[in-house]
């Protein structure tokens, strides 16, 4: 099991929260102007990455918050989490 | 919901893997082991020229990429995304005793999946971890949510103890039905997102695949099984076929 580091709650074990998949998917501004091709990315294209990836996770058995985090799919050893809103952290800068 | 499938069984997973290896091998095929991809080259026309490996080069016009777990990394190699996520599956057996399980039990209402091998083992099967990893191994409290079901339904296995687990890394697309066919690049094929399930469609996925390989196009089975199909919308409705929660 994970210790996930929620921004506002501290460090909290896996089950507290639900993994919300690949951030920084924004929705397109206007999706009627996209060919089928870029909503199909959009909605169900990933980049699945082997190595760090930005995710969503939300605390939904405590603070009920969404936050981002960097995260090494191989290890599975969280590098950072970071609040919504704010930009990807840079990997080599982000370990903890 | 329940259910007896009094014609079920199982298939030695390992005796099936040597059968076609070994009937490959015998008609010529080369299989190459411990030997990885590294990269997918094409021509200025786009379409493929061969594959890079740790052993070499492999001149070809058509390749198939089935790579279970790792298609998108495969598929990377050739610049292709993929509409796929990658999760840790994982499996345990205890250890071997007399015969005392003479079937597959399955029950998504609690979560549980056990058999018993044919060297008396008791084969375990767990969940898939929430979130993407090509960790090889998933969380104890996937397996221990599994064993907790088990041990209430079967209070006679509590004392066994387990010999080994591990996870296997499987490929989920989002109407969780497979991708067997071609791909927006010339010559490149590709049979993949078969989830938790797979290993009982291996020889019609082979076959239909080994068709569309061949012919560049799809078997009418897997015609509908594209990967064009999340850019037209026509997704395949049958999330819940294989009876398995993914």
């Amino acid at each position: 099991m994970l210790l996930i580091a929620c921004p506002y709650c501290g460090p909290r074990p896996e089950i507290e929260f639900r993994c919300g998949g690949e951030a920084h998917l924004s929705r397109p501004a206007e999706p009627a102007a996209l060919d089928d091709q870029a909503w199909a990315e959009y909605l169900f294209y990933r980049n699945n990455v082997r190595g760090v990836q930005a995710e969503r996770w939300v605390h939904s058995h405590g603070c009920a918050r969404w936050f981002n985090a960097l995260r090494d799919t191989v290890s599975d050893s969280f590098l950072t989490t970071y609040l919504m809103g704010q930009p990807r952290p840079d990997p080599s800068s982000a370990r903890n | 919901m329940r259910g007896l499938q009094r014609r079920g069984g199982v298939a030695r997973h390992d005796a099936v893997a040597w059968g076609y290896a070994r009937a490959a091998d015998a008609l010529g095929v080369d299989i190459i082991q411990n030997c990885e991809v590294t990269g997918i080259e094409r021509r200025a026309s786009g379409a493929v020229s061969g594959v890079e490996t740790t052993r070499g080069r492999i001149g070809t016009s058509r390749v198939g990429v089935v790579a279970a777990g790792h298609t998108s990394v495969i598929m990377g190699r050739a610049g292709v995304r993929m509409p796929l996520e990658s999760f840790p599956l994982q499996a345990l057996v205890s250890e071997p005793v007399k015969p005392v399980f003479p079937c597959v039990l399955m029950s998504n209402a609690v979560h549980a999946y056990i058999s018993q091998s044919d060297k008396g083992e008791l084969v375990i099967g767990a969940g898939t971890d929430q979130y993407t990893s090509y960790s090889q191994q998933g969380g104890l409290h996937i397996s221990a949510h599994t064993l907790e079901a088990i041990c209430e339904l079967f209070p006679q296995f509590s004392r066994m103890r387990m010999l080994r687990s591990w996870g296997g890394i499987v490929d989920v697309t989002p109407d969780r039905s497979p991708i067997i066919g071609k791909t927006p690049i010339p010559g490149l094929f590709v049979n993949c997102g078969w989830g938790t399930g797979g290993f009982k469609a291996t020889p019609g996925s082979g076959h239909v695949f080994a068709w569309t390989m061949a012919k560049g196009e799809p078997h009418p089975i897997n015609a509908p099984f594209t990967l064009d199909r999340f850019r037209t919308g026509r997704l395949i409705d049958e999330a819940a076929a294989a009876a398995v929660a993914h």
